[in-house]
C-alpha cells in the first residue's frame, strides 16, 4: 500500500496512543446498562421525568414549537421536531442509559439513565 | 493556499455529514502542508483566515458554529506548536494531524459544555468525535504527507 510508506515510526506510537484514547473513552462513556427514565430537558432545565415502564407521547414546548417525545417498549425517541435539519429525529430509538437525543434549535433533549447515573449535572 | 483551504472547506460542506459535528476536515491538509513547508506561523495565518473567511462565507459570522470552528482552529494551533518539534525522523503529517485532531475535538467540546450545552449528557457523544479525529486525522496525515514529500523528493 502506498500510504504505509508515509506513516513513520512515532506515527505508530501515535496511532496506538489515539486508538487507546478511544477505546478507553468508548469503554468509560458508553458501558452503561439499560435504562429505565429518561429526563427530559427545555431549555436547559429538566422539563419531566419519566419512567420508560409506560408507553406514552409527550409534547415538549420549546421557541421554535413543540417536539414530541415517544416512550414505546422502554424505548425513547423523538418523533417530531419543529427544526430544520431533523438530526433528533433521525436518530431514532434510544434505549441505553446514557443515550441522549438533542434538537438544538427548539432547545429540547431528552436523556436515558439508569439505577446508576455515572454523570449528573450537579456533581460532575 | 488560505484560498485552497477555503475551497476545500466549501467543497466539504457540500457532503451530507451523518452526524452533527463529523467532518472529515479536508482543509486541514493545507494547514498541515503550509506547517511542513512554511512553519508555524504561515499555518496559523491559513488556518484562521480559512475560519473566518468560511463563517463570512456561509453567513455564520460570530454565530455559534464559528466560535466552534475557531476553538477548534486554535486548539490544534497551539498543540500543532509543540508537535512541530517532534524528531522529523521519527513523527511526520499523520502524527500532527492525529494529535491536532483530538485538540480540535477537545477544544470543540469545551466551547459547548461551558456555553451552548451545559450538560454533562454530551459526554455520550466523546467517544463518536475521538473516533472520528483518529480516523480522519490519520487520512488528512497521509494525504498531506503527499504532497509534502512529492516537492521534497529532490
Amino acid at each position: 500500500m502506498g500510504a504505509l510508506q508515509h506513516i513513520k515510526h512515532g506515527d505508530w506510537l501515535t496511532l496506538l496512543l489515539g486508538g487507546i484514547c478511544v477505546a478507553l473513552l468508548v469503554l468509560k462513556l458508553w458501558g452503561e446498562g439499560p435504562a429505565d427514565k429518561a429526563i427530559i430537558r427545555s431549555g436547559g432545565k429538566i422539563f419531566r421525568i419519566v419512567s420508560l415502564s409506560r408507553d406514552q407521547q409527550i409534547e415538549v414546548p420549546g421557541p421554535l414549537g413543540i417536539s414530541i417525545i415517544s416512550i414505546l417498549n422502554r424505548k425513547v425517541r423523538i418523533a417530531s421536531d419543529p427544526g430544520p435539519r431533523q438530526y433528533c429525529v433521525r436518530q431514532g430509538w434510544l434505549q441505553q442509559s446514557g443515550e441522549i437525543a438533542l434538537c438544538l434549535p427548539n432547545q429540547v433533549s431528552v436523556e436515558l439513565t439508569g439505577s446508576q447515573k455515572k454523570y449528573d449535572s450537579i456533581s460532575y | 493556499m488560505a484560498a485552497i483551504a477555503l475551497g476545500l472547506t466549501v467543497l466539504e460542506n457540500a457532503i451530507p455529514s451523518p452526524l452533527p459535528g463529523v467532518k472529515p476536515g479536508l482543509a486541514n491538509i493545507v494547514t498541515l502542508i503550509v506547517l511542513a513547508r512554511y512553519g508555524w506561523r504561515a499555518a496559523a495565518w491559513v488556518s484562521l483566515l480559512r475560519v473566518v473567511a468560511g463563517s463570512l462565507l456561509f453567513g455564520n459570522f460570530l454565530a455559534p458554529g464559528f466560535f466552534l470552528s475557531l476553538s477548534g482552529a486554535f486548539c490544534s494551533l497551539l498543540v500543532l506548536a509543540f508537535a512541530q518539534h517532534l524528531p522529523a525522523r521519527w513523527f511526520g503529517p499523520v502524527s500532527h494531524s492525529i494529535y491536532a485532531a483530538f485538540a480540535h475535538i477537545t477544544g470543540q467540546m469545551l466551547v459547548v459544555y461551558l456555553w451552548l450545552i451545559p450538560h454533562a449528557g454530551i459526554a455520550y457523544l466523546i467517544p463518536v468525535f475521538a473516533a472520528a479525529a483518529l480516523v480522519f486525522g490519520t487520512a488528512n496525515g497521509l494525504i498531506a504527507s503527499r504532497f509534502i514529500g512529492a516537492s521534497e523528493s529532490a
